[in-house]
């Protein structure tokens, strides 16, 4: 309820969550108001924006309509961006949660593992990923968590490290509590708000690594993406710079967006981390 | 050097290697899920139908032997350096690759060194300046640079500074057709990398700027700063003298971290300005489907990484001596 109130209170976070909110309807409803389809050519190519009135931000290179485009890609960014985070929670969570709760060699090999993921550089390895299991909407949402998840996995064991010797914990022990009971219902419970912010920058730079991808040429042929309608425009930027303008700005303010939510989420959570920001 | 230096030394290029040994099975396994018969991934070439080379590659590589035997011959291939050939360039891949590398280097090399310098001085500026005008403008641009997609941002620059205002070349890391030598090709090439440097360096600008601000206004908040303060020290001295050494220290440690995500940015960069290094050979690899060169680009970028952090890690603890050795 506390962090309800103190989110509501920060501006900045409030307008990052009323764009993100906008976002959501868009892409949950946008396909069912706006007539329009992404691949379908309609008109003839290179219509500004704001000219016809049919087709409000134009046509692309082959007369497609950008709008549409935009509407669908809404959808894509925010279901890679969720679903790539929720897996990578769901890598990262327990493999930290082990290394943290029981420490010692189970700590060392964990934590080497996730060394090696934290070693390598991670877009290269999103591109193997994807360029390997051929683009689909799976392989991309797989390979994004799987560069995501070590992260989490380092931020949950820290946290358990630090929570497991804790005198509740001990009393769950004594108790006779199982330990798996204990790190599910004990120890995860309290560790949650750093996750919860975490997770929420998470689902940013999964939009932006999916949209890199698509750049690429990495993106589902199935489907339209911002960064495709960038890619697709780059060849034709001197006759038609807004092809890849448009699509840009809707990826800059949804990341921004959703920055500046999880920078809200840290102030109303951990009030005591974010001391230079104290109101 | 002591002992302990030397082992501490030796413990990281240890774990380095294993890093090393575990990317290049990785990269086994991948071969062998590549869509086609490996042979042909091999060959970098998926309509390749020269039966005579791929027979010589299945012999090369053992695949017709049983696969712990294959990944023993890709090994010790590797530690050769030898990562096969691409067809289309007929060319060793290992040669390819560091013919492109010193492009890769240069690029990400003079952005790392942007980003931290210009990052550390917004975040200095903005902390000196905390809750003032100066602040917010810092906070809010390193927040907007965060958030842009890399590849995007530098198809606007270049828009903006190449095509319509005409300042700087937006192609390529020389000017094609002619030929320079001495300080005048070093001229061209510097700037040809304004673009590419600036537009790769401006994401980790913003991560060094958010950093150093944190740090400096936690770091401003210790007791041994208020002493100096209240000697009646001048306010600029303990910002520079007291503060910024103390504060400087995690940024730099994550700066080095985080070093090897540039490699990664590289890809796009050069993708985008068409500059000659090995992030422009990866995508060209995508583009022709040549999985093994894509695989060598990714392992031998991985290694770069595994090098720098070991250089760093070096050159840290014989910097500074509050570095525990014992890891």
């Amino acid at each position: 309820m506390n962090v309800f109130k103190s989110l509501s209170r920060n501006k900045v976070a409030m307008v990052g969550f009323g764009i993100l909110f906008i976002l959501v309807v868009i892409a949950l409803f946008g396909p069912y108001l706006y007539d329009g389809t992404p691949w379908k050519m309609v008109q003839r190519p290179f219509i500004p924006p704001f000219e016809n009135s049919s087709f409000p931000l134009g046509t692309d290179t082959l007369g497609r309509d950008v709008l549409a485009g935009l509407i669908y890609g809404a959808r894509i960014s925010l279901l890679v961006g969720l679903i790539s985070t929720a897996i990578a929670l769901l890598i990262g969570i327990p493999l930290g949660a082990y290394a943290g709760y029981y420490g010692g060699w189970v700590d060392e090999v964990l934590m080497r593992f996730t060394e090696i993921f934290q070693t390598v550089p991670s877009f290269a390895l999103a591109v193997v990923l994807v360029a390997i299991f051929e683009p689909t909407v799976y392989s991309i949402t797989g390979a994004i968590a799987i560069v995501s998840w070590p992260p989490v996995a380092r931020l949950v064991r820290g946290e358990f490290l630090s929570l497991r010797n804790q005198e509740y914990v001990l009393a769950a022990k004594l108790n006779g509590q199982s330990n798996r009971n204990i790190i599910l219902r004990e120890i995860l419970p309290n560790s949650l708000s750093p996750i919860i912010v975490l997770a929420s920058l998470m689902v940013a730079s999964a939009i932006l690594l999916e949209s890199s991808l698509s750049f690429l040429g990495l993106g589902d042929p199935e489907i339209m993406s911002w960064g495709y309608m960038i890619g697709a425009a780059k060849t034709v930027i001197r006759q038609a710079w807004w092809l890849s303008f448009i699509p840009g700005v809707a990826i800059a303010v949804t990341v921004l967006a959703l920055n500046l939510l999880g920078e809200g989420l840290n102030e109303a959570l951990n009030p005591k981390l974010s001391g230079n920001r104290e109101n | 050097m002591s002992v302990q230096t030397l082992l501490y030394i030796g413990g990281r290029l240890v774990k380095g290697a294993v890093v090393l040994l575990v990317i290049a099975v990785f990269n086994f396994f991948l071969i062998r899920a590549a869509p086609g018969d490996p042979a042909k991934v091999l060959a970098g070439e998926a309509g390749a139908t020269d039966e005579i080379f791929l027979q010589q590659l299945r012999e090369q590589f053992g695949l017709d032997e049983p696969l712990y035997y294959q990944l023993w011959v890709y090994i010790s291939n590797l530690m050769q350096f030898d990562m096969g050939i691409t067809y289309r360039q007929q060319m060793p891949v290992f040669d390819l690759i560091m013919e492109r590398m010193p492009a890769t280097l240069l690029l990400t090399g003079a952005a790392f060194l942007l980003s931290l310098s210009l990052g550390v001085l917004a975040g200095v500026i903005a902390a000196a300046n905390h809750r003032k005008m100066m602040d917010s403008i810092i906070t809010v641009a390193a927040l907007i640079f965060y958030a842009t997609p890399l590849f995007w941002l530098a198809m606007m620059a270049s828009l903006f500074f190449s095509v319509y205002l005409g300042w700087l070349p937006s192609f390529g890391m020389q000017t094609v057709g002619v030929t320079l030598t001495g300080w005048e090709k070093v001229a061209d090439i510097g700037m040809h990398l304004i673009l590419p440097a600036t537009t790769l360096g401006l994401f980790f600008t913003a991560v060094y700027a958010r950093m150093t601000r944190t740090s400096m206004i936690e770091t401003s908040r210790l007791d041994f700063v208020k002493t100096a303060k209240a000697k009646g020290m001048k306010p600029s001295r303990v910002t520079t003298h007291h503060i910024l050494r103390n504060a400087l220290l995690p940024v730099v440690t994550l700066a080095g971290l985080q070093a090897g995500q540039l490699i990664g940015g590289a890809v796009l960069t050069e993708t985008v300005f068409a500059w000659p290094g090995i992030g422009r050979l990866m995508f060209e690899a995508l583009l022709q489907r040549d999985y093994n060169l894509l695989l060598g680009v990714f392992f031998i970028s991985s290694a770069m990484v595994v090098l720098f952090n070991l250089i760093t890690d070096v050159i840290y603890c014989v910097v500074d001596p509050r570095i525990e050795l014992s890891k």
